[in-house]
């Protein structure tokens, strides 16, 4: 839970990489408030699940991704591309439904890849990208190119019967996969003690013989660490291993979910108590951060969101002639 | 007797085993996964001695799990390798259809144009022999209703080599329903050398004729065919159209056809509603209407699940001498 | 025919609307422009005006009925000289409520009959034929009328068995032997003409200007140029058509055409020529005849004639056309007004030669003369133009060397 066991670490970061984590968490934060100021204005419509309050998830999970990697998950998938370096302009215009977007606005939010930065989507069928990350992974196993599949999932996705599946084709076949399980706690507005019988959801592959382990999602640190040891594991060829990430989300399950299952108090606890930002700028600026670097990089991200949602509302709807592209290759 | 008397004959299931081994040789990202593909050497023995020829990295037994290797399959194909999955039946493609379907045929659209899925699901599809309705189904209208995916079905062995190997060559997903009582048929051999492959899309005419055109898949072409000849000692002149493909359907021969033969009779081991004679009627409706001299008429499995016993099966799948009555009733001659 | 009054779209969103109430009765006469009856559509009330004239024969639509699709028969006009006794069609007004008009015009009630029992249409009965679509088109194709035919198939379905089967048989609805009378089915083209002409006469306001014209001189140059020809022979029509071409030229006032908001003047001559056909009447055109020869008019024509009576005209041949005219001098006819050929403004009917005892300066003589009579559109041409057209056309068929000039 505390980042205090990590001083000693031989991964420890330097305050440079914190910094830039720091950005990058902030970058989603700040995009997703946008997002939802946007839906507000109807701007964004259909089905919009943001990612706020679980950015030190992703970003620490980042730390160990390389080149030859590729990345799948699900449908709360804003803040995995823009982990992933994807264009902010380009996944809001996408929100948008415009031209600009990653998917030419055929997509919407629960459905955008970057075949360039091996983002695989996006998907919205629960679970239903766990057997396609898994398969990812057998693809880079077959190519033999060093490559680890990161495949993400929530704790509803966790209980899907297809991703026992390949649970056990990834511990069956050693396949070069982490997974996962970002648990906020909440499936949709089912708590994880109403939906799962073991809520220790690192235990997820054990029939399988998948190690797993659980740790605190709202700590960019033990995120990271976390990630590079699961990581490190996978690439050595011993096959799935399963990250659970303890988290949450401080916004309804979408846009139109008022949150009733759970009580403002609860939400205020973690804001004001867990805040992955907060934690991080605390770390920060007790290995002799500067705040002021830290108010120039929120200054920043603030601008380049801006610029993203100028660009989501200027960029034009795609043109007619689109509906009917892209149903075959 | 020699070669140039006796033309060279294969069985379908020697022509599909064929096909996967020359596309396998020629693309070694070409693999096969499935239940029983390869030590059992395929539940139907389509697969037999690939797994000797290519190894168990390219021939791949999979856990019972359909919907999980499925999507297993599709991953592999977003990641740059070209599946073949095997389905022991596609009644068990049920369990993945949401992977072929939501994964497989929509992905490259909601990624404007991005991700590919290059697979291949194939299997044995339709009714076998007495084996109840759960193993029964013909899936051909389930999954030509889904834009994104290409649908073909093979009659012979020539069907079953040219258009598996174009399946297997082809950048979208296919799904490939074959017919176990097929299987083990002996047809004229396809021509010989490895880059023979008939196009996704095109029909073909088994028999020319003039007086009502039939168009049937699969199993039901040969019916199709010994119905016509049947019929032809009544004097009636009938045109078989082996469809292959049924997304996309080749409009332009069926439509040739009907306004040739004014007269038309769908054939499918299918249920009727929704099926793809409906769709074949609809389509003849709205483009050959001056053209028809009759409504189009379907022959259908009837609307039940398949019962087991032989006389109530019986009943309930066509064969040819219900497309001999319905041609009869489309030419007002019953 | 009764003229059916139908609900009408009075804005191009409509498709229904309600009738609030009828501004005429049963038995009111109509003129074109009367107010028959009030409409609210789904933007405001608006009137429906009467197009034609005649009685109010029938309303089949009561005032008050609420949301009457586009289209639906409110109401029939008796034209003139019909009778109440003339409304074929039988209907109750599609509203509870009775109306006292109803019993001052009573029509008798459907009488039981085999299509009333096989069709249950509500409202108004029609008498559908069955037929497959391919039946439908060849009979379009063969000219014809399907309800002549008897269908083999189910319901009594014409197919295409069954047209080819009548197309070899003359086109007649079957008679009992000892029937006084035969009724003769219509065939498309009995149909269009009667259509056309019946609108052209109804519509059209027609005024008829007649002059006499000596043909001896035509009569004389028709004979030398005969015989210089050998085997061809041209025709006094051919002279015809070439005076009148020129004489378009002359008069072109006279070349034009009715278009509703406009009227179009013609630059060439392309004469529709009347040609009597077994099942009707047809007009090909000798296009450009202002400046074809004579020998290329005859040719034309007689090529024209024999795809007319062929069937094998092509709709270019036959469609268009400023002028036209018609020739009954062969039959022996003296004279006759013709029918004008919309949306033209001229036609020309043409009477026989006949030789004649005329006076020419005071000195008795015989003269072969020929009736011309000009029907003219007055919407399109006055008297003045009329009469001037005639003049000119007498002066060529009279020098019949300016024709050739």
């Amino acid at each position: 839970m505390s980042p205090k066991n990590l001083k000693n670490s031989p991964h420890s970061p330097s305050l440079e990489n914190l910094y830039k984590a720091y950005e990058s968490m902030y970058l989603i934060r700040r995009f997703e408030e946008k997002a939802g100021q946007l839906y507000g204005m109807g701007l964004i419509a259909g089905f919009c699940h943001l990612y706020i309050g679980q950015e030190a998830v992703v970003v620490g999970l980042q730390q160990a991704v390389t080149e030859s990697d590729s990345i799948i998950t699900s449908y709360r998938d804003h803040g995995h591309m823009l982990a992933c370096d994807m264009s902010p302009g380009g996944v809001m215009a996408e929100l948008t439904g415009r031209s600009g977007g990653y998917s030419k606005g055929k997509g919407g939010s629960m459905h955008m890849f970057s075949r360039e930065k091996k983002f695989y989507g996006g998907h919205g069928i629960v679970g239903a990208q766990v057997p396609i990350g898994t398969g990812l992974a057998l693809a880079h196993q077959y190519k033999n190119d060093n490559g680890i599949c990161f495949t993400y999932m929530g704790d509803g996705g966790s209980n899907q019967g297809q991703m026992f599946e390949a649970f056990n084709m990834a511990a069956l076949w050693k396949l070069p996969v982490l997974y996962i399980i970002e648990n906020n706690l909440y499936a949709m507005g089912t708590s994880l003690d109403r939906h799962a019988a073991v809520t220790d959801l690192s235990t997820r592959g054990s029939a399988q013989g998948i190690p797993g382990k659980s740790v605190d999602g709202m700590d960019y640190l033990a995120m990271r660490e976390a990630a590079l040891e699961a990581a490190s594991y996978v690439r050595s060829g011993k096959g799935p291993f399963i990250l659970e990430a303890k988290t949450y989300r401080y916004r309804g399950h979408s846009m139109s979910d008022p949150a009733k299952y759970r009580s403002k108090e609860e939400v205020e606890d973690v804001k004001s108590h867990h805040d992955p930002l907060s934690i991080l700028e605390a770390e920060i600026l007790r290995q002799g951060g500067d705040k002021d670097h830290l108010e120039s990089i929120t200054k920043d991200v603030k601008k380049k969101i801006d610029e993203a949602v100028e660009f989501a509302k200027e960029s034009p709807e795609p043109s007619e002639g689109e509906l009917f592209t892209d149903i075959l290759v | 007797m020699t070669s140039e008397t006796m033309p060279e004959t294969i069985t379908v299931r020697e022509a599909l085993r064929d096909a996967m081994a020359e596309e396998m040789r020629q693309n070694p990202n070409v693999f096969l996964m499935g239940e029983e593909v390869a030590e059992y050497q395929g539940a139907y023995k389509v697969s037999q001695g690939l797994l000797e020829e290519f190894g168990s990295k390219r021939v791949i037994d999979t856990p019972i799990t359909e919907a999980g290797f499925a999507g297993v399959g599709v991953g592999a194909a977003f990641g740059g390798l070209s599946p073949i999955v095997e389905f022991m039946t596609f009644n068990f493609s049920m369990q993945a259809i949401d992977q072929i379907i939501n994964s497989a045929a929509k992905t490259l659209y909601m990624s404007g144009g991005q991700m590919g899925c290059p697979i291949v699901f194939r299997g044995p599809n339709g009714s076998a022999a007495r084996v109840g309705a759960q193993h029964s189904q013909c899936f051909a209208s389930w999954y030509a209703h889904c834009p994104g995916l290409k649908v073909v079905s093979p009659y012979n062995a020539i069907d079953a080599k040219g258009l598996l190997k174009a399946a297997i060559r082809d950048p979208n997903p296919v799904v490939f329903l074959e017919n176990e009582l097929l299987y083990g048929q002996r047809f004229e051999a396809p021509p010989s050398g490895s880059d023979f492959i008939l196009p996704i899309g095109k029909a073909h005419i088994e028999r020319p004729g003039k007086d009502v055109t039939l168009i049937g898949f699969s199993i039901m072409v040969g019916y199709a065919l010994e119905a016509a000849e049947e019929l032809a000692k009544e004097g009636i002149d009938v045109e078989v159209i082996n469809l292959r493909s049924l997304r996309p359907l080749d409009l332009e021969t069926i439509f040739e056809s009907v306004r040739k033969t004014n007269h038309c009779v769908t054939l499918e081991e299918g249920f009727p509603y929704a099926g793809i004679g409906s769709e074949l009627s609809a389509q003849i409706m709205e483009h050959m209407f001056d053209f028809l001299d009759a409504p189009v008429l379907r022959v259908t499995a009837k609307d039940v699940p398949l019962p087991y016993a032989a006389n109530l099966e019986r009943l309930a799948i066509p064969r040819s001498p219900e497309i001999v009555q319905a041609v009869k009733n489309v030419l007002y001659n019953a | 025919m009764t003229i059916e009054i139908l609900m009408p779209a009075l804005s191009p969103t409509m498709t229904e609307g309600n009738l609030i109430k009828w501004l005429k009765k049963e038995g009111d006469s109509l003129k074109s422009g009367d107010v028959l009856a009030e409409i609210e559509t789904d933007k405001a009330t608006m009137e429906v005006e009467a197009v034609d004239e005649g009685v109010l024969g029938k309303i089949l639509v009561l005032g008050g009925t609420e949301n009457v699709k586009v289209n639906t028969l409110i109401a029939l006009i008796l034209e003139e000289g019909e009778t109440t006794a003339d409304l074929k069609i039988q209907g109750t007004p599609q509203n509870s409520e009775p109306t006292p008009s109803e019993k001052s015009l009573p029509i008798s009630p459907p009488s039981p009959s085999k299509s009333q029992e096989k069709t249950s249409l509500s409202g108004i009965s029609q008498d559908r034929i069955f037929s497959s679509p391919l039946a439908r088109r060849l009979a379009l194709e063969k000219n014809l009328d399907l309800s002549t035919i008897q269908g083999s198939g189910p319901r009594g379905r014409i197919v295409k068995k069954d047209v080819e089967e009548t197309s070899k048989k003359p086109v007649s609805v079957s008679s009992s032997s000892d029937s006084a009378f035969e009724d003769v089915a219509l065939t498309t083209m009995r149909k269009v003409v009667a259509k056309r002409l019946t609108e052209s006469k109804q519509t059209v306001p027609h005024f008829y200007v007649s002059m006499d014209v000596e043909i001896d001189a035509l009569l004389n140059l028709r004979k030398d140029l005969n015989k210089g020809l050998g085997d061809i022979k041209v025709s006094v029509n051919d002279f015809l058509i070439k005076a009148c071409a020129r004489t378009l030229m002359d008069v072109p006032e006279a070349n034009a055409s009715w278009m509703e908001t406009f009227i179009r003047l013609y630059k060439t001559a392309d004469v529709s020529v009347a040609v009597s056909l077994d099942e009707g009447l047809i007009t090909p055109i000798v296009r450009n005849a202002q400046s074809k020869s004579i020998l290329e008019i005859s040719a034309e024509m007689k090529s024209l004639r024999e795809k007319a009576q062929t069937g094998k005209l092509i709709p270019s041949e036959f469609q268009g056309g400023s002028f036209s005219l018609s020739n009954m001098g062969m039959y022996g006819v003296s004279s006759f007004s013709a029918i004008l050929n919309p949306p033209q403004g001229c036609i020309l009917a043409v009477g026989a030669g006949s030789e004649t005892a005329v006076v020419r300066s005071g000195v008795l003589t015989v003269a072969t003369m020929m009736t011309l009579t000009l029907s003219v559109d007055h919407r399109v041409i006055d008297g003045a133009i009329a009469a001037q057209f005639l003049k000119t056309l007498k002066n060529y068929i009279e020098n019949p060397v300016l024709i050739l000039a």
